[in-house]
């Protein structure tokens, strides 16, 4: 990249990317750095919403429609495919959040714990009793 | 009334266990889903034999969703890469499922197992339609569909073992993750050519040319991708996952599910950015080809400090994962082959290796290397099983493993790497190191009292010894599959057939 391409009008222009990209960097960030199982779900959420964005703002086209017939044939309309590819995506993204929060649900009956390093806790211990156990037999 | 079917094959085999699935969970009753569950995963076995037995002679077979003509419609799109692909998913989806029945009796509640198949054909459904369809997003639908099943069916394995939870909680992040970063390449694709049809794809790509768009959605595909596939340092899920999930699972899961994502990652770097672009080339020769070796190490000396069978054999798909990446990042149509019967060899191998592990599972309670001393002795025939598959996953002539190796070491030396060829040779021999720990714990350790002398029921014994079989009679006759595997590396190459077919709108 030139560094004279960089002006503000490349920053302006791009402006549906860069929310994009910082929404998408702010889910990525959740998803890694919070231990708390369900945060992390909301974190992944955030992460794909902001690729539904990216998707629906590259269908746009300025002073377009919806792409529904009309009279004039010369009709400005934006691009359906887009939305109809994030309709499944966000199906796909609700399916995933749906199972997501179950497994949880079930984590916290038998480790009575959402909090990830408590859990490793947990883990930790049962690895060791394992090990000691299959030793005396 | 038969052959008014036979056009529409490619989408039945898709179809037919989609159905399936809800009848499984509506009738309730286990019995019933299992015959539902196994007549539909073999009515996927005859269509993919019937497919990949007419297009091995290199002709492809396209079919309209709908009717809607490409590029607009869906396209599910057959050639021999797929159809051989499609043939390793639904064989080893119809070798599971008679096993499967006595393995989870064992394992977990019966009042679940109706949903059990309900997952594991859906998630069958995903692979198979991931294979067989030629439109790039609807990889990104299928490719979910049988994600979400994987989740829901390690989650299984709760019942046995509670890490089962967190296991299936953390493959359903970063496998999530893995795939909205295919999506957000898949965006980038759309971009700047307008397309989704794979065909299209390539066409249109070819006159885009080098831009930084098509960079960055290389970029974004192969690491999404690398995820779901478990490419070293991506494969964080894998080894808990297939440890903790019930043991049928396990061997279905690292039969198909890593092999049906690297062949969407050839797909799309063979048939869709054809190496056109030095980036890619470099990526794979920089990036990709370290990563595989370094897999190929780090994976194998992990899987010698293993005390968990199972996990021991996690570890080694990881490093097995690496020699199929090897494969294909040697960048010659030599190595793509020796890739994609890695891919097959492998399969068949860790299938009938994770099977007879259930095998275990199923009369000592454990797989872990402490409660399977003597294991030679009270299970023989299973225990031979694993012996066979042990050796073919070292690579010991006659078994399918040594025909991987041979094919790779000749494709690494075709590009005149001694280094490679030697560095195969030397990961071969850590393997030799884990097999020989298990074999070692299983017959020259004394058997310890209170246990009988009984082997796992005949339908979990057959369908590990077929799977055994399939690893001996490919590795004596290995003319079927290299025939198949250099005709689907040529399907991947030989790009312009598919672009002066599949431009044609």
């Amino acid at each position: 990249m030139m560094w004279d391409e960089l002006t503000a009008e490349f920053f302006v222009g791009h402006y549906n990317y860069w929310m994009t990209t910082v929404l998408m960097m702010i889910g990525l960030y959740i998803v890694v750095s919070r231990g708390n199982l369900v945060k992390k779900i909301v974190g992944l959420n955030l992460f794909q919403t902001s690729v539904f964005m990216l998707y629906i703002s590259m269908a746009k086209i300025l002073g377009g429609t919806a792409p529904i017939l009309t009279d004039n044939p010369n009709e400005v309309y934006s691009n359906p495919l887009p939305h109809v590819l994030i309709l499944t995506a966000i199906v796909v993204g609700i399916a995933t959040t749906a199972l997501g929060l179950a497994l949880i649900i079930r984590i916290r009956e038998s480790f009575d714990t959402i909090e990830e390093d408590e859990i490793f806790e947990i883990e930790q211990q049962m690895a060791k009793n394992a090990t000691s156990s299959s030793g005396d037999r | 009334m038969l052959s008014s079917l036979t056009p529409h094959l490619p989408v039945l085999q898709v179809v037919v266990p989609l159905i399936a699935a809800p009848l499984c969970a509506l009738f309730g009753n286990r019995h019933l889903a299992w015959i539902i569950a196994f007549v539909a995963a073999l009515i996927s076995f005859v269509i993919s034999t019937l497919l990949l037995g007419s297009v091995l002679d290199g002709s492809v077979i396209s079919y309209q969703i709908g009717g809607w003509a490409p590029p607009w419609g869906i396209e599910y799109r057959i050639d021999a890469a797929n159809a051989f692909v499609l043939f390793i998913v639904s064989l080893i989806g119809a070798l599971v499922l008679p096993y499967a029945r006595q393995s989870i009796e064992r394992e977990f509640d019966a009042s679940t197992h109706a949903y059990f198949y309900t997952c594991y054909l859906l998630c069958l459904t995903g692979l198979l339609g991931v294979a067989a369809t030629g439109d790039a997003f609807n990889v990104f639908v299928f490719l979910e569909i049988s994600s979400l099943a994987t989740y829901a069916l390690v989650a299984f394995g709760a019942t046995r073992d509670r890490r089962a939870l967190t296991a299936a909680y953390n493959y359903l992040i970063m496998g999530t993750i893995g795939a909205t970063f295919f999506v957000i390449g898949l965006g980038f694709l759309y971009m700047v050519t307008g397309t989704l049809n794979m065909a299209d794809l390539a066409v249109r790509l070819a006159d885009v040319g080098d831009t930084r768009v098509t960079r960055v959605a290389f970029v974004f595909i192969l690491v999404g991708m690398g995820l779901k596939l478990a490419m070293f340092p991506l494969h964080l899920w894998l080894p808990n996952a297939y440890n903790y999930a019930p043991s049928a699972v396990t061997a279905f899961l690292a039969a198909t599910a890593t092999k049906v994502a690297l062949y969407v990652l050839l797909r799309f770097m063979f048939t869709i950015f054809q190496f056109d672009f030095p980036v890619q080339e470099l990526t794979f020769e920089y990036v990709v080809m370290p990563l595989a070796i370094v897999a190929m190490f780090a994976a194998s000396i992990a899987a010698v400090f293993q005390e968990d069978v199972k996990r021991l054999l996690a570890y080694s798909s990881v490093a097995q994962v690496g020699y199929m990446l090897l494969g294909v990042a040697l960048l010659s149509e030599a190595g793509l082959t020796a890739g994609i019967i890695h891919l097959f060899n492998h399969a068949v191998t860790k299938g009938a290796l994770f099977m007879a592990v259930g095998c275990f599972v199923y009369q000592v309670g454990s797989s872990r290397l402490g409660d399977l001393k003597g294991i030679g002795k009270s299970m023989p025939w299973t225990t031979a099983a694993f012996a066979v598959g042990g050796l073919s996953l070292i690579g010991v002539p006659l078994t399918v493993g040594f025909i991987s190796k041979w094919y790779l070491i000749q494709a690494s030396l075709e590009t005149g790497s001694f280094l490679i060829a030697g560095l195969i040779v030397a990961s071969s021999l850590i393997a030799v190191v884990y097999v020989w720990r298990i074999v070692e714990v299983a017959y020259l350790e004394p058997v310890p009292e209170g246990r009988v002398k009984q082997e796992a029921p005949l339908t979990m014994i057959l369908p590990t010894y077929a799977l055994v079989a399939a690893s001996l009679y490919f590795g004596i006759n290995s003319e079927l599959t290299s025939d198949a595997a250099s005709q689907a590396a040529a399907a991947l190459y030989s790009v312009t057939d598919l672009v002066s077919e599949g431009a044609a709108p």
